[in-house]
């Protein structure tokens, strides 16, 4: 059995072999690709050829800007935007909401399906998670884009959980990434641009739209961990599905359990038990499991995403994610099970 | 390939990539509350540390960001936006980076009212024309310690005085002076890794206690709420070690720098000199000669990496702001040549790149 076993890939994934390799050879080649001279160049090609092997890796025709992350594609898109009025998700992520007042607000069902008002204003920016960081609910984009576009609107598609896993959604206008939720480099995310109409350019590198010396050797592992196959989800599906019964059967609550979702991330309530408690217990356990998004797991908040559903205080209190990838294996659920099972009986003797 | 461009960026030092190719495997989220997670935390705390060690600052605040571009953006739009209603001008220089010009520029239509001064021939403010410029009126004074065109350090303790004297908030892109030159004494202080040595995609601001700006971005919370993003412990690392070494040799570094610039200015006795000679990182050496096509020159000296003004205008083939604001006319501006050097250039290199400068600037003449 392994010493740690790491669930929390929805918070970052371990990087992957390949994009280590990448990132090596692009910390040798260490000139500004910005600049004229052979070395610059030679540094440009690198960071152009990452951009063309994420575009095909993505099956995306339109403009990719590389960013810090998907916040400042979320900021670019949304601090930038030449939209009328913008509208978001109620269970979006924070560096979405706090865009957008709460009148803007998208109310979800007790799944946490985004509902699209009746009338949308033209000229309206949507903006709507593929899949949610703390339930792995995923939106059902494709359908929603067409709505948004008959209304004259836009889609801007925060991807940062789903890229690598599902297929872009077709429709959207706009998409922000993450390369470190799908096995690449923290510190580099992109804004995907199918027409930059769509937002105001700034000056500097990425085709006027991003000022800041571009970082190749992460673009390139960024490109590296996009091309790794994701064969290991299928056993990542089965195991997800059997934690969610075996959970269920101890006791459990999984949380929107009847939705559509992401098969690497579960999210589940132990009744009676606060998250907290259970994190602790895990970590002495040496299993790193979250409560929420690992931004605001160190804040005790309540998860307004579980509000958002309908969630009491208390109910949502108790809830912990476990998220799967690429280095997950059977032995990993199997620990986190036994666990889950030995903290519920033990809480609950006391 | 010779490589003289230490203004654009700086080649990695062994010893980062090294920390930062450990750093790889601490994979957890510094955010996260779990073991892993504090393992990374662990890796950007202690560059923190690092850099504020380097920086000389045992108090404020220092916050990790993707660059110096994003460090300038954030103090600059946040000082403006913190300032009380009778404050509405920024004050900066023309000789300043376009991350700090262009974003003091785009001020102007939130209703803020940029005062760009101008610079004396040798590249140096008039402290005259900055103490009539600087009152009641100005939210911040932003200047850069040392140019990264022309190399010349300003009067710049002087200029943060009289900021104080009317409770102007102080920002300085240190950029090219951090971990070669003491740091300025600045409310705040805008720094990035890849020009110490250091990996591209990290930067810092250093604020002083009780100096507060609002975020540009919003997101998840971290580094204070003031820069969200989930941090490269990587990057971080990186940064850190790279600042630890700059401090550690900064007296070999510099000598280090002086014994190529004496050697330098022997090669190239012939050229002019851009800006001041004396008030200058002497890393940098900006030159030029009349009737040359510096462009031309650049492209026929293929083994040499040059170049004519920073990394960012290089391809736009518009003339040098900096050359511009110290007098130069576009002729003259354009026989400008920009040659950077530091810790990995050895003399013979540079012997050998100016052998090759002086012949295709001789080929040149001949021609014409």
């Amino acid at each position: 059995m392994k010493s740690r076993i790491y669930l929390d890939h929805a918070a970052t994934a371990p990087l992957l072999d390949s994009a280590r390799a990448a990132m090596l050879e692009g910390f040798a080649r260490w000139a500004n690709p910005s600049s004229p001279h052979a070395s610059g160049r030679e540094a440009r090609a690198l960071l152009e050829d990452a951009r063309r092997r994420i575009a095909a890796a993505l099956g995306w025709e339109g403009h990719i800007l590389f960013t810090s992350g998907a916040s400042e594609a979320l900021a670019m898109a949304l601090g930038r935007s030449t939209a009328s009025g913008i509208l978001a998700g109620a269970t979006e992520h924070d560096a979405v909401l706090r865009h957008v007042a709460v009148a803007q607000r998208l109310a979800v069902d007790q799944d946490g399906l985004v509902r699209l008002p009746e009338t949308i204003a033209p000229g309206t920016l949507v903006v709507i998670q593929h899949v949610n960081s703390e339930t792995g609910l995923i939106q059902p984009l494709d359908a929603m884009a067409e709505q948004v576009h008959a209304a004259g609107g836009h889609l801007l598609a925060d991807c940062s959980q789903s890229a690598g896993k599902l297929a872009l959604p077709e429709g959207a206008d706009l998409i922000a990434l993450s390369a470190h939720k799908l096995g690449g480099p923290i510190g580099i995310g992109a804004l995907l641009v199918k027409d930059l109409a769509l937002i105001r350019p700034v000056g500097g590198q990425e085709q006027g739209y991003r000022a800041g010396t571009e970082a190749m050797p992460l673009a390139c592992g960024f490109a590296a961990a996009l091309e790794a196959p994701v064969a290991w989800l299928d056993a990542v599906a089965r195991w997800r599905m059997a934690l969610d019964k075996a959970i269920v059967a101890a006791g459990g609550v999984v949380v929107a359990g009847d939705g559509a979702r992401l098969p690497t991330i579960g999210s589940y309530r132990m009744p009676g038990v606060s998250a907290q408690a259970q994190l602790i217990r895990f970590d002495m356990a040496g299993i790193a499991v979250s409560a929420g998004s690992a931004c605001s797991s160190g804040s005790l908040r309540t998860s307004h995403v579980l509000a958002a559903m309908g969630w009491d205080e208390s109910a949502a209190s108790q809830v912990i994610r476990v998220s799967m990838g690429h280095d997950s294996e059977a032995g990993d659920i199997d620990a986190f099970l036994a666990q889950w099972q030995a903290i519920a009986t033990d809480m609950r003797s006391r | 390939m010779i490589y003289l461009d230490y203004q654009a960026t700086t080649p990695l030092a062994p010893e980062v990539a090294a920390a930062m190719t450990a750093a790889l495997d601490h994979y957890g989220n510094p955010n996260s509350a779990h073991r892993a997670g504090r393992i990374a935390a662990a890796d950007v705390e202690l560059a923190r540390d690092r850099v504020m060690a380097a920086l000389g600052r045992k108090n404020g605040r220092l916050i990790f960001t993707s660059g110096a571009t994003e460090a300038l953006n954030i103090a600059i739009i946040g000082a403006a936006r913190a300032a009380p209603s009778g404050r509405r001008r920024i004050v900066t220089l023309a000789t300043e980076h376009p991350a700090v010009l262009d974003t003091v520029l785009s001020l102007r239509q939130a209703g803020y009212e940029p005062v760009i001064l101008p610079v004396e021939d040798d590249g140096l403010v008039d402290p005259d024309i900055a103490e009539a410029a600087i009152d009641g009126r100005a939210a911040l004074l932003a200047v850069m310690q040392v140019n990264n065109e022309i190399g010349v350090i300003q009067p710049i303790e002087q200029l943060l005085a009289l900021a104080r004297s009317w409770n102007v908030r102080t920002l300085c892109d240190a950029v090219q002076g951090f971990g070669r030159l003491p740091t300025p004494d600045a409310d705040m202080i805008a720094i990035t890794a890849h020009k110490i040595h250091g990996p591209k995609g990290v930067g810092a601001l250093w604020l002083r206690d009780g100096v507060d700006v609002p975020p540009l971005m919003h997101g998840g919370g971290q580094e204070g709420g003031l820069r969200p993003g989930t941090l490269s412990p990587s990057l971080c690392a990186g940064f850190g070690v790279a600042a630890q070494l700059a401090a550690e040799r900064r007296t070999a570094d510099l000598a280090h720098v002086e014994a190529l610039w004496a050697r330098a200015r022997i090669l190239f006795a012939d050229w002019t000199v851009n800006g001041s000679i004396d008030q200058r990182y002497h890393g940098n050496l900006n030159i030029r000669r009349a009737g040359l096509d510096a462009a031309r020159l650049v492209s026929q000296v293929r083994n040499v990496a040059l170049s004519l003004g920073s990394a960012c205008a290089s391809g736009s083939g518009r003339p040098s702001h900096v050359l511009r604001a110290i007098g130069l006319k576009e002729a003259e501006a354009r026989g400008a040549l920009r040659m950077g050097f530091g810790r990995y250039t050895r003399v013979d290199q540079l012997e050998e790149a100016a052998a090759l400068i002086n012949e295709a600037a001789a080929m040149q003449r001949a021609v014409a």
